[in-house]
């Protein structure tokens, strides 16, 4: 793949191997044991355990945290004795984890390195996700309130679109329902229309579980140079290969963009950095919305997974509550949307979020989600946007 | 007793402790794009060129977005509910700002709506009166 920006070819890039911390609350556990654990895994599974500092199996590590601390990677590979290479700590919001992965595929495309630890850790404070982002004025005024914004976003929605309030409580329904079959998510309990109706008003027109939780956990996932004579994997299964990786910034203008701005412009003709960072994926991929068979979208609320299918391209404008309301975006329907249950059945940690929506493609694409898994899955595509503003798109295959 | 702005440089108010103080926006407007933003920057925010002129802006607009926030997020140090939405002005500019009425219910697209002065809290250590700008419905006031 070439990173981020089409046009160059480079070596292919292979998902050699994932692993992950549950998302939840686990008072009394550091961020720290949850990252060593996620480590753990995914070089267990890319057949890359027992390493040593003579010999690290990798050479270099990326670690996606917004809330870990200076220094929180080498926490994590300090504790598992894996030390010595680069280890660079990536923040860009909820798009960290995507960060990394556009930052090692781009190196390994390039040839620096071989193979390329990318993982992510967070433990979030309990409630209203609060962000050095804005200046302190702006808090005091109450104009700093993430579910305002995303509330103003799903009014428009609204508005523009066609959607309804019952809209978004199937969005919360649909994501519940496929939750409950991930052992690794916080809620696995179905939910009905009327429950997530019935729950109080954070913002209207969101309830409460209309919105994701900021929570705890941590993901990894091993990528290297793809090998000519397969993967080498000691159980014989698919290769899954990283197409693109597409980071991008927003566009100045909007005023209910992702950067938050105090004012803005008429921006029906500005891109979104969702738009922006699908695009430039699917340009470098080579595929285009049609040939992906499996999503894992932002929900950090009901309405932000019905924006992002218009700007995936997985919809025309105005047609997405239909996508949920005729099940196409189920378990079972044409291209299921968070099989994982998404964040509205995982919650968010911010740096983990990315990887674990890569970690849930593989498992797609290998063919052992189980009771998840989406048929025949062959092209899947992940998705992330917040805070700066950043969105990350991710394309890989089998 | 005494007034003063949550930060300089956002609005300019004329006597902040009148019961109606007058208040402007504090914007910029950019020759080059013909464009205007909020708060006033020294460079256009969508073209990158730095020939701002300091505007007021606007004290009337209509209603393009609302909602209230029914639970204090972190750092804030007013009242809920609360009223948040964005206005937006002749000028072209989409503003944001808290609005005056917190059930979104009493309110609707396009209405017209106007700037006002909101006393937001008073500062413990100071004892003054801490003011933001606010954007109230036109039926509010018997104006």
């Amino acid at each position: 793949m070439s990173a981020g920006s089409a046009g160059s070819a480079g070596s292919a890039v292979e998902i050699a191997g994932v692993g992950l911390h549950p998302f939840g609350r686990f008072d009394g556990k550091s961020v720290t044991r949850m990252g060593v654990e996620a480590v753990r895994g995914a070089l267990g599974d890319a057949g890359l355990d027992g390493g040593s500092p003579s010999h690290p199996p990798f050479q270099a590590a990326f670690c996606a945290t917004a809330y870990g601390g200076v220094a929180a990677g080498h926490k994590v590979l300090g504790a598992l004795a894996l030390t010595g290479m680069p280890i660079v700590d990536i923040e860009a919001g909820c798009a960290s984890g995507g960060a990394a992965i556009q930052l090692a595929a781009g190196a390994i495309a390039a040839g620096q390195f071989d193979c390329v630890l990318v993982f992510g850790i967070e433990k979030m404070p309990k409630g209203i996700i609060r962000s050095s982002f804005f200046e302190p004025w702006r808090e005091e005024a109450g104009l700093a309130a993430t579910p305002s914004y995303f509330a103003l976003r799903a009014q428009r929605l609204m508005r523009e679109r066609g959607v309804t309030k019952a809209d978004l409580a199937e969005v919360v329904v649909k994501n519940r329902r496929h939750g409950v079959h991930n052992p690794n998510a916080m809620f696995r309990k179905e939910v009905s229309a009327d429950e997530v109706l019935a729950s109080r008003v954070v913002c209207e027109p969101l309830h409460l579980w209309m919105l994701c939780s900021p929570n705890e956990g941590a993901a990894a996932v091993v990528l290297r140079a793809a090998r000519p004579n397969g993967n080498g994997a000691s159980v014989h299964r698919p290769t899954v290969t990283l197409r693109s990786a597409a980071l991008r910034s927003h566009l100045p203008g909007s005023v209910l963009g992702e950067a938050t701005p105090m004012s803005g412009i008429d921006d029906s003709a500005i891109p979104p950095p969702s738009r922006l960072a699908a695009d430039t994926a699917y340009e470098t991929a080579g595929l285009g919305p049609d040939d992906v068979d499996v999503v894992e979208c932002q929900d950090t609320d009901a309405a932000r997974e019905l924006i992002s299918y218009e700007e995936l391209r997985l919809c025309a404008p105005g047609e997405q509550a239909r996508l949920v309301g005729d099940g196409s975006a189920s378990l079972g329907g044409r291209r299921p949307v968070n099989p994982s249950g998404g964040l509205l059945s995982k919650g968010e940690p911010l740096g983990a979020s990315a990887l674990a929506q890569v970690v849930e493609l593989v498992e797609q694409l290998r063919g052992t989600a189980g009771a998840r898994q989406v048929a025949n899955a062959k092209v899947g595509l992940a998705h992330t946007v917040g805070r700066g503003a950043n969105a990350c798109v991710m394309i890989v295959s089998r | 007793m005494h007034a003063r702005p949550i930060e300089p440089g956002l609005f300019r108010i004329g006597d902040p402790e009148a019961e109606a103080p007058d208040i402007a926006l504090i914007g910029g407007w950019s020759p080059a794009s013909g464009l205007a933003h909020f708060p006033l920057l020294d460079t256009c925010p969508y073209t990158g060129v730095a020939d701002v002129e300091e505007r007021e802006l606007s004290t009337r607009g209509t209603l393009w977005g609302w909602t209230a926030v029914t639970a204090p997020p972190p750092g804030y140090r007013g009242q809920v509910p609360y009223g948040f939405g964005i206005v937006e002005l002749p000028e072209g500019l989409r503003v944001l700002g808290r609005i005056t009425e917190s059930d979104p219910s009493r309110l609707s697209f396009g209405q017209p709506m106007h700037l006002v002065a909101d006393a937001l809290f008073t500062d413990g250590d100071s004892g003054e009166t801490v003011i933001t700008w606010a954007f109230a419905p036109d039926t509010e006031t018997a104006s």
